[in-house]
């Protein structure tokens, strides 16, 4: 089975978030590989290890994000693609990522295609519907279990807390939602083996597409922080007091009941 | 400038969803005079038109078919290709909830437009249509404008006021054929979990538990409170992983996002995935009995105890208020 994972380097939103020169200031911060998309490698590892078959992680970024697929590969994946924008994309959006995917893996003949269903920074889980439309192919989002019979799909995907049971087939994306597995700590002996798998890096020429093709349809005018919300009240006294001054400064200051 | 907006209203057991109806708030803001046109899908819905109308819709647009009875992304997308068609408009809202996410960014690649998602607000400022959204888990916002095509946006329920509703208003409800073709989803079962009575992403009162609660009946005291309040029942990631509640009810970066008026979080220790999902609440309250705990943070009231003890004693004090409001 042919595999593939769409991966993002995300900042981790652990860390404290300040902006310069508005923008959100990366230095010194902590990246990582966005959660939803390890649970989407991890997916992808189990689904090759009962079907065998190859797990090709791609990831569209910069250079920086080679460190992040060796994680990937480290975890047990098969090959890595990091398709390079830094020269070609200013200001890209979820058009732009979509399009560079899907122009990638047009000819890629493949079955499954994970992703993870929301990146932790930006937020916008569009990436893997849009793909999936690009490729013609169905897809599923935010799903907490897949099984594959030949090319028979069930899955079930969190709606909301409901759950869906699907029947779909390859080929097929989806998208992961928490749940969907307990992504594995790269290995010692899979971090030495990671140093020898493939990562090839492409830029846009090599897939035939110039910068107006992939041109963002949405801009981004300003970043902000949301405005330093004032030390709350925490009340003292006896707990009985307590509990009768909140229920008063809930009716009458905050006027919320 | 005048522009036609489509709103896809959402209907859950045979209703509209409210964050239709703050859609179409939304679509007004947008359309800048110009129409907005109500769409639904469903096996019988065009009862529903007459409601989308009295909350701002000037006329509404149905598909009725029997494969669309359940939303599937292959159903909903060929019926709303057809009315963007038929319609040609300027821009497309709806609400970012589970459906929304799933058929927005496919409609969009098709459309080879962009999409603003998990908007939380609109405003226009100098000729541009102005929509701002949380990033990072709400530690920043970003505003963003559409810089070519159609103007599509997806918005968080709960942040934008719907219109008053006029019952006097009327509109035209008409009915689009258009042929489904077959669903490569089949959807074999619905197994509902998510709570009874309030929707936990629209409600207005929250009152959520976390490892704090210690079991499942350690939830009981919760619910009394938030039956009182009329509000929905939550919980953390670490309460539902201790099995106390189902996922379901959780809030955060993986589970809902929620902005209620009011919302108090019993034995959660604010770690910034929960706070994900509710620190943009109107008002937060928190109960903990670490005077440490992040949570107190982002609180605008604190008490500092044991919240089987403080969480009757507040259910009591409500109960007295209402009682006599
Ligand atoms: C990728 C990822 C996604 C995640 N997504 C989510 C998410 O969507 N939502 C989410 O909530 N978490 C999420 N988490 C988990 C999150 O990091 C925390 O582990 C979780 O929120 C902790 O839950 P808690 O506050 O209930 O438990 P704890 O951190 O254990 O806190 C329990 C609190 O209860 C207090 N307490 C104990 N007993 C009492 C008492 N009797 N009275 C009053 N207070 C008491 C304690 O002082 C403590 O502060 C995610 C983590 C990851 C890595």
């Amino acid at each position: 089975m042919n595999i593939y994972v769409l991966m993002k380097r995300t900042f981790d939103t652990e860390e404290k978030i300040t902006i310069s020169g508005g923008k959100i200031n990366e230095d010194g911060a902590e990246f990582i590989i966005n959660p939803y998309d390890e649970y989407a490698i991890e997916e992808a590892i189990q689904v090759r290890d009962a079907n065998d078959g190859e797990v090709t992680v791609v990831s569209v970024g910069t250079e920086e994000a080679e460190k992040q697929l060796r994680t990937a590969l480290a975890m047990g994946a098969d090959k890595a693609v990091l398709i390079n924008t830094e020269d070609d994309v200013e200001e890209g959006d979820q058009f732009t990522t979509s399009k560079i995917l899907a122009e990638f893996l047009k000819d890629k003949d493949a079955d499954l295609i994970i992703g993870g269903n929301v990146a932790i920074d930006g937020g916008s889980g569009q990436v893997g519907p849009r793909v999936a439309e690009l490729l013609n192919i169905p897809y599923i989002t935010t799903i907490t279990k897949l099984d594959i019979d030949g090319t028979n799909v069930t899955v079930v995907r969190d709606v909301e807390g409901d759950s869906e049971v699907i029947e779909t087939s390859l080929p097929l994306l989806v998208t992961a939602q928490q749940g969907l597995n307990e992504p594995r700590y790269p290995s010692l002996p899979g971090i030495m083996k990671a140093k020898k798998k493939p990562l090839d890096e492409l830029e846009l020429d090599d897939l035939d597409l110039d910068e107006d093709d992939v041109e963002a349809k949405t801009k981004t005018i300003e970043i902000y922080l949301p405005p330093k919300k004032e030390a709350g009240k925490v009340l003292d006294g006896e707990l009985a007091d307590q509990v009768k001054e909140l229920v008063s400064l809930l009716h009458n200051e905050a006027k919320v009941v | 400038m005048a522009r036609k907006i489509l709103v896809l209203g959402e209907v859950r057991e045979g209703a509209l969803r409210n964050v239709s109806f703050e859609a179409v708030a939304a679509a007004k803001k947008a359309a800048e005079g110009g129409e907005v046109v109500g769409v639904l899908f469903g096996e019988s819905v065009s009862a529903l038109g007459a409601e989308f109308i009295q909350y701002g819709a000037d006329r509404v647009i149905t598909v009725e078919d029997e494969k669309l009875k359940q939303y599937t992304s292959d159903g909903f997308s060929q019926a709303l290709l057809a009315v963007v068609d038929q319609e040609s408009p300027e821009g497309i809202i709806f609400g970012h909830t589970a459906q929304g996410k799933d058929l927005a960014p496919r409609i969009a690649a098709k459309l080879q437009s962009g999409l603003i998602s998990d908007v939380t607000d609109l405003e226009e400022e100098g000729g541009n249509l102005v929509f701002t959204r949380p990033i990072y888990s709400g530690k920043a916002f970003e505003k963003k404008i559409v810089t070519d095509g159609v103007i599509f946006a997806t918005i968080r329920p709960n942040n934008i006021a719907p219109l008053e509703k006029d019952e006097a208003k009327t509109g035209d409800v008409s009915a689009v054929s258009v042929e489904i073709k077959d669903l490569r989803q089949v959807i074999k079962e619905v197994v509902r979990k998510a709570t009874e009575g309030v929707d936990l992403s629209e409600a207005k009162v929250i009152v959520a538990g976390g490892r704090g609660v210690k079991s499942e009946d350690g939830f009981e005291p919760l619910k009394e409170l938030a039956n009182v309040l009329g509000g929905a029942v939550g919980a953390s990631r670490g309460a539902c992983d201790a099995d106390y509640c189902d996922y379901s009810l959780q809030i955060g970066q993986t589970g809902k996002v929620v902005t209620p008026d009011l919302y108090i979080a019993c034995g959660i220790s604010g770690a910034i995935q929960h706070l994900a999902g509710m620190s943009n609440s109107k008002v937060i309250v928190a109960i903990n009995k670490d005077p440490e705990a992040n949570i107190f943070k982002v609180a605008d009231y604190g008490i500092v105890g044991d919240l089987f003890e403080v969480v009757p004693l507040l259910t009591e004090e409500f109960k007295q208020l209402l009682v006599n409001a």
